[in-house]
């Protein structure tokens, strides 16, 4: 099962391998990963998806909490949540099916970033799912590249996992 | 008070309340070492840096305080990872100062300069690169805090040359935040009410405790807990010297070389009762096949630990020292007459044994006369293989950090400097080594350390002419093809003592035994035995890797 970890860290050089590290150390696997400030700046929030049945996930939370570095451990699988990742992609359209490549990008709500006469740069932004389906449809048209961000999440509603550890509900 | 980086250091350590430390200098430790020097702090040369991390493990291990290690950048620093390596794996409170090049030099590939941060991250508990010269106080404070709080283990302080010649602040300074960090100390009094509960209704219950008992300094009150219960008990490696070994319901090690009715006990038990050890697999063999059919109940400090290997039935997440004390107040045990008598009964019938012989020296005899002429408060220190499993199951240890052996990371070598460290730390105590002739070779420049510091260490080294677990395996496992498992060259031990300062004396048939032992007990300085003793004895009984407990061979 996938499991969706919202962690947050002291931000400091080297925490970042420290956390990477013990994933590859211990064996885990690691799907995605992002990393970035909070509204703190001395803090940083790692967003983490990571496939394993329930044992493996209540093992690399507890291995994770071990890192003096880490301040909290939000696993949000079970809890509503928007998940968000960017891709973009190069596509070679030929001039006959230009126009269909911009009409599959339109439906997808993605949009188009660069153009020249040989390829084309797209954009989307969505779950996992979406941006598989995406890829999916681009294929017909032959893809050259592909750059991928790791996840984004947020819990839905009023509830925030801030920094303090504390929901502001 | 203004100081410059080196001497700040020099305070912090003092303010630690640290008066030794082991090491070995170097071009940019030389600022370091010159604060150093008329310090007050007394600083032990060791001959390797892997020397001087082995004996601030042993020093640790020996007095429960902090050890600390001290090395130069690059080839230093990397000469005590396995130190290092080998103080995280058994719990050992240790910080680790390496120096480092020059900040501007940092990541240029310059000379000596090795990524200490990133080696020792995997190998650590934490560890920290100075960078801003006003943290310096601050982390290496924070460094012994974290080494010996919770559970402890070895920090790593990189300091660049630059930092110790910079003039530092060192009262009012600023402070790293720590958020995440929160050593658990109490846990929940109803988990301890559950086993309490448990331990009441067991028919077939047996405790089972490691080395958190010696870390934890909860020997009396375990004592107390035996006296009052009447529990059997069986233990792991670094758990042996938690219990005297005289308390009559106590039968031995567990697992691969643990004793027949330790590991009958625990495949047979109804309740298990785990206290402070990690379910290594030199413990639990075929984990499928562990302790199946029982309930267990595992008191530990490391979350982490509860359910890494094995599922528990309860948990007691606290320090021993908070949760052993309320268990042991509330224990009652009912009717276990009829288990007990089945312990001993297979205590009776499946002893530890071996065949002597009629004029070569078998090792368990060299290790059960030694063991009988020790001080009752003796420092039994083992290097690591055959020798080490003989000194477990025949050397009974009677003090509770009696019994210095690498447990976790199994690391040849570390005997004798890891006996330095404890002779340092306990002046007044006999410290006893048991080394291979194998393990002796991988830090023997330490004798020299030894020599010069004249400590008493008595140093037996158990000669059976090369790597004797090694042979074993082969024998046993790979149809007695002994690939690199002899030593032939004959190296005369005693020839290597005596020229490194250290007396010494060559056993080669059982008469001269009773000779060395007198002499290497009466020493007033360091003095070596070189024993030879029979080749081919396996260690038994063995559980075969992979093996399930009660899959023994005698």
């Amino acid at each position: 099962m996938r499991h969706t970890l919202s962690i947050l860290v002291e931000n400091r050089t080297g925490v970042l391998s420290r956390v990477a590290g013990l994933f590859s150390r211990r064996g885990y696997n690691i799907e995605s990963l992002s990393v970035s400030t909070t509204d703190k700046k001395e803090i940083s929030r790692m967003t983490i998806v990571v496939e394993g049945d329930q044992k493996t996930i209540e093992q690399v939370t507890k291995q994770l909490h071990k890192l003096i570095e880490v301040i909290k451990i939000y696993n949000i699988t079970g809890e509503e949540f928007v998940e968000r990742g960017l891709a973009m992609f190069r596509v070679i359209p030929t001039p006959e099916n230009r126009a269909e490549l911009m009409q599959v990008v339109d439906i997808f709500r993605g949009h188009i970033l660069d153009f020249s006469p040989t390829s084309m740069i797209v954009e989307i932004t969505g779950g996992e799912k979406k941006i598989l389906a995406f890829e999916e449809a681009l294929k017909p048209f032959g893809i050259a590249e592909v750059v991928r961000t790791g996840e984004i999440a947020m819990v839905r509603g009023g509830k925030s996992k801030n920094a303090k550890g504390e929901n502001n509900d | 008070m203004l100081l410059n980086g080196g001497d700040a250091v020099v305070e912090v350590l003092k303010r630690e309340g640290v008066d030794t430390i082991f090491g070995y200098p170097g071009g940019v430790a030389l600022p370091l070492y010159d604060s150093l020097y008329e310090s007050g702090i007394r600083h032990i040369l060791t001959r390797h840096e892997q020397g001087a991390a082995h004996a601030a493990d042993g020093y640790a291990r020996a007095s429960g305080k902090v050890g600390v290690c001290l090395s130069t950048s690059g080839p230093g620093a990397t000469n005590l990872i396995t130190g290092i390596a080998t103080a995280n794996m058994d719990s050992v409170p240790m910080v680790a100062i390496t120096c480092q090049v020059t900040s501007n030099l940092l990541g240029k590939d310059s000379f000596q300069e090795a990524d200490v941060y990133g080696i020792t991250t995997p190998i650590s508990k934490h560890n920290f690169m100075v960078k801003d010269p006003r943290y310096l106080p601050d982390i290496l404070s924070k460094a012994f805090y974290i080494a010996k709080s919770g559970r402890p283990g070895p920090v790593v302080v990189d300091i660049p040359k630059d930092i110790f010649l910079t003039k530092i602040e060192i009262d009012d300074i600023p402070h790293l935040p720590l958020k995440g960090y929160k050593p658990v100390k109490e846990g929940n009094i109803a988990d301890i009410d559950n086993v309490i509960e448990a331990l009441a209704k067991a028919k077939r219950p047996l405790l089972f405790i490691g080395g958190g008992v010696v870390i934890s300094d909860t020997s009396e009150v375990m004592a107390e807990l035996l006296k009052k219960t009447k529990l059997p008990v069986i233990t792991s490696m670094l758990g042996l010297p938690a219990i005297d070994h005289k308390y009559e319901n106590f039968y031995g090690m567990v697992g691969m070389h643990g004793t027949y009715t330790a590991n009958m006990a625990i495949s047979n038990c109804d309740l298990l009762l785990a206290m402070g050890v990690r379910f290594d697999d030199r413990v639990t063999g075929d984990i499928e096949k562990f302790a199946k059919q029982t309930e267990i109940a595992h008191f530990d400090i490391d979350p982490s630990e509860i359910g890494k290997i094995i599922s528990v039935d309860y948990s007691v997440l606290a320090d021993l020292g908070w949760s052993l004390p309320k268990f042991t107040e509330k224990a009652v045990v009912g009717d276990i007459g009829e288990w007990q008598q089945q312990l001993a009964d297979w205590h009776k019938d499946h002893p530890l044994k071996y065949n002597k012989k009629e004029a070569t020296l078998m090792p368990q005899e060299v290790i059960e006369q030694v063991s009988g002429v020790m001080a009752d408060n003796a420092i039994v220190v083992t290097d690591v293989g055959q020798h080490q499993m003989w000194a477990a199951q025949y050397c009974c240890t009677r003090t509770p950090r009696g019994f210095l052996s690498s447990g976790g990371l199994g690391t040849m070598g570390y005997g004798l400097p890891a006996a330095i460290g404890a002779q340092i730390a306990c002046p007044d105590k006999e410290v006893w080594l048991f080394v291979g002739d194998g393990g002796i070779m991988m830090n023997c420049q330490e004798l020299a350390t030894a020599a010069e510091l004249n400590l008493p260490i008595k140093i037996f080294v158990i000669n059976n002419h090369g790597l004797g677990m090694v042979r074993q395996w082969q024998r046993m496992f790979f149809q007695g093809h002994y690939s690199a498992s002899k030593h032939y060259a004959g190296t005369d031990f005693a020839a290597i003592a005596w020229a490194m300062g250290v007396q010494s004396l060559t056993v080669k048939k059982k008469c001269g035994l009773k000779h060395a032992l007198e002499d290497a007990k009466d020493s007033s300085e360091p003095f070596l035995v070189d024993v030879w003793v029979d080749d081919d004895e396996n260690v038994l009984p063995m559980v075969a890797p992979g093996a399930s407990l009660n899959e023994m061979s005698e």
